[in-house]
């Protein structure tokens, strides 16, 4: 994996955390700094093009700034990424829908922006999220949210579910990974035994899956959670796309979905272990 | 950042969409001029960003100097839902015809805009029936399907011709002002045939800000909120008299349900940010302790990789610079969280073991002192 960004005060301190965690980083990228070493061991390339052809390796993390997004994403796709897990907030949805539309055509995956990133317990860490809330199982966690996923990931792992994988969608309008994409990679694990879903207000991402969950008829047990029950109406809370505009992105939406698709939906984080464990018992 | 209908017609002008003449004015003042240059009657439209002004009767038809006297002071002195009247508009009267409805939107799950079109407009988007819709990619909008939606909602000739045009044209808006959503509802047919947008609403991407200067002027900050923004925080302010910080937004949403679910009334939604720091702390308490109708502070922070004493140095600071008087009600999660509490076990701030129970007792200690 690559690391472009690698220099920066967030980039490098991730860096570290996600070699103790055992990822294989074998390169990072920062322009103007070709040549050096990070950590005295890996290998620092000008261009992700330069870093791609000397380690083959066929993802990177980013965490350039979300001006330079765009051209960061663009090179990487280019250069042969295949799957991109974009760390940075605050980037223009236009330069998100731009690279979504690249990736399509690179048969690449985007993941965030604005994304914790994924963490396969015990095996792969790429993403800023800390490993102390994440345990190896068999429950896959789905997330807007970055905190909340931890939080909830940690109340599974208390309650003894394990995750196999959790991925951050990211809390951004628009979303390289969706909610209905991140489902579709992880539905057809044989080993897994549950999900959770947590979404919140903004967009309909989440009345999508369910209503795809109910065309697929898929019968293992899922918990919800949606965040910003609560909020006033067409005020951003907190991450971009965490906005209702009319009934378009309520909670009442999402959960009236949910409900449908026969997802119990969770009033608190602490709630959701328990809900799912009754959903796997009455199986 | 939503635009105002005024502002949202200033962009209309600029990329060549028809709106009907108007002036907008902050004071009673400039608003006699306007008066003067636009000649009665006309309408008095207050400018809030939130919709349903006309039942609230922020928009009222003014014919003569006694009216506009008594009218305009008022619609500029109204709140509808909660929103002060920002500025007023005055705007000559069309005779109208029909009206129509149509937008572009960002469409979140399909990630591409979106062309909402109905021959029955003037009401808000959810009630709007017999909706045409075209997904468009990134907002470019041909002739030909121009022309569809023109004859799906029932326009031929030279109504056709006018509707592509103003299509076309609210197109180039939506891609180069990154908008979200670029609405004109209603547009309406006049009594001689030609179309013109009588509102309009528009909200832009703010993460594009950076690289839209023309846009700031309409940007509309508190003081607050513009240092919560230089220190990397998002807050929203409300009505109510207890603070909610903590880290990530969906986190602090979720602690805002719970506390609201709980009986609670949020004064603020401030989120510091995915990681917290002593720093930032600090700095949230800062902008907090400047809110003068907050009662309690509620505190939910996951320091997954921060040590909780590191955001208790943060208080301890603010009760040592008398930054804070306020009672503290905290969870956090994280490293050393027993130190943490002895470090601040002489203090206002309590510290919980579950976000549960922190909101209980602030919402028990704000119901005390009143």
């Amino acid at each position: 994996m690559i690391v472009q960004g690698i220099t920066g005060k967030y980039g490098s301190a991730h860096t570290k955390l996600m070699l103790e965690y055992g990822t294989n980083i074998v390169a990072g990228v920062t322009p103007g700094k070709g040549g050096q070493k990070f950590d005295d061991e890996i290998p620092i390339y000008d261009s992700i093009k330069d870093a791609v052809d000397n380690s083959g390796a066929q993802i990177s993390i980013m965490f350039v700034p979300a001006k330079f997004f765009l051209s960061a994403a663009k090179e990487a796709l280019d250069s042969g990424i295949k799957l991109l897990v974009a760390i940075p907030e605050h980037v223009p949805i236009r330069d998100a829908m731009e690279v979504i539309e690249l990736a399509k055509q690179k048969n690449a995956i985007v993941i965030g922006p604005n994304t914790p990133g994924v963490i396969i317990p015990n095996l792969i860490k790429v993403g800023i999220m800390p490993a102390s809330p994440f345990s190896l199982g068999k429950i896959a966690v789905l997330s807007k949210s970055g905190t909340l996923l931890y939080e909830i990931s940690n109340n599974l792992t208390s309650a003894g579910f394990g995750q196999s994988i959790t991925i951050g969608i990211g809390g951004d309008p628009v979303n390289g990974t969706r909610m209905i994409d991140a489902f579709d990679m992880v539905k057809d694990d044989p080993g897994l035994e549950g999900m959770v879903i947590v979404g919140e207000i903004g967009g309909d991402s989440e009345e999508i899956l369910a209503q795809h969950i109910i065309d697929i008829d898929f019968k293992k047990p899922i918990v919800g959670y949606i965040a910003g029950r609560r909020a006033p109406k067409e005020k951003r809370m907190g991450h971009a796309g965490a906005i209702v505009m009319g009934t378009y992105g309520s909670a009442e939406s999402k959960i009236a979905m949910f409900a449908k698709a026969n997802i119990p939906v969770a009033k608190r984080p602490g709630e959701i272990a328990i809900l799912l464990a009754g959903k796997m018992n009455s199986q | 950042m939503r635009l105002l209908e005024y502002q949202a017609k200033e962009l209309f002008k600029e990329f060549g969409i028809r709106t009907p003449e108007s002036i907008s004015s902050t004071d009673i003042e400039k608003g006699r001029n306007d008066a003067k240059i636009l000649d009665y009657p006309f309408v008095i439209k207050a400018q809030v960003p939130v919709g349903g002004r006309g039942k609230a009767g922020g928009i009222q038809r003014c014919n003569n100097d006694d009216e506009f006297e008594i009218k305009y002071p008022q619609i500029l002195d109204m709140s509808i839902k909660g929103e002060k009247t920002r500025a007023i508009l005055l705007e000559k009267m069309a005779d109208i015809e029909k009206e129509l409805y149509l937008s572009l939107f960002l469409n979140r799950s399909k990630r591409c805009y979106t062309i909402i079109a109905s021959s029955d407009g003037g009401v808000e988007i959810e009630s709007v029936k017999n909706q045409t819709i075209r997904d468009i990619g990134l907002g470019d909008v041909d002739d030909e399907v121009a022309k569809e939606v023109a004859n799906e909602i029932g326009l031929n000739d030279k109504q056709e011709s006018e509707f592509v045009d103003m299509l076309k044209r609210l197109s180039k808006l939506t891609i180069e002002k990154e908008a979200e959503l670029a609405e004109i509802n209603p547009l309406a047919i006049l009594k001689d045939g030609t179309l013109i947008a009588l509102d309009g609403k528009i909200m832009t991407d703010d993460n594009s800000n950076f690289r839209h200067e023309e846009l700031l002027k309409y940007q509309e900050k508190s003081e607050l909120e513009e240092q919560a923004e230089k220190s990397g925080f998002s807050l929203v302010e409300l009505d109510g008299n207890i603070a909610v910080i903590g880290n990530g937004a969906g986190l602090v949403m979720s602690t805002f349900d719970m506390l609201a679910d709980n009986g609670g009334k949020p004064a603020a939604f401030l989120d510091v940010g995915g990681s917290a720091t002593t720093e930032s702390v600090y700095e949230a308490l800062t902008l907090i302790s400047k809110m003068k109708k907050v009662k309690g502070i509620l505190v939910n922070l996951y320091g997954g990789i921060v040590k909780t004493t590191t955001v208790a140095s943060a208080f301890i600071q603010a009760y040592n610079s008398n930054l804070i008087d306020l009672p503290v009600f905290a969870r956090m999660m994280g490293s050393e969280s027993d130190k943490a509490k002895e470090m601040l076990s002489n203090t206002k701030t309590k510290m919980f073991d579950s976000v549960e129970e922190a909101i209980n007792s602030v919402v028990l200690e704000v119901n005390k002192s009143g």
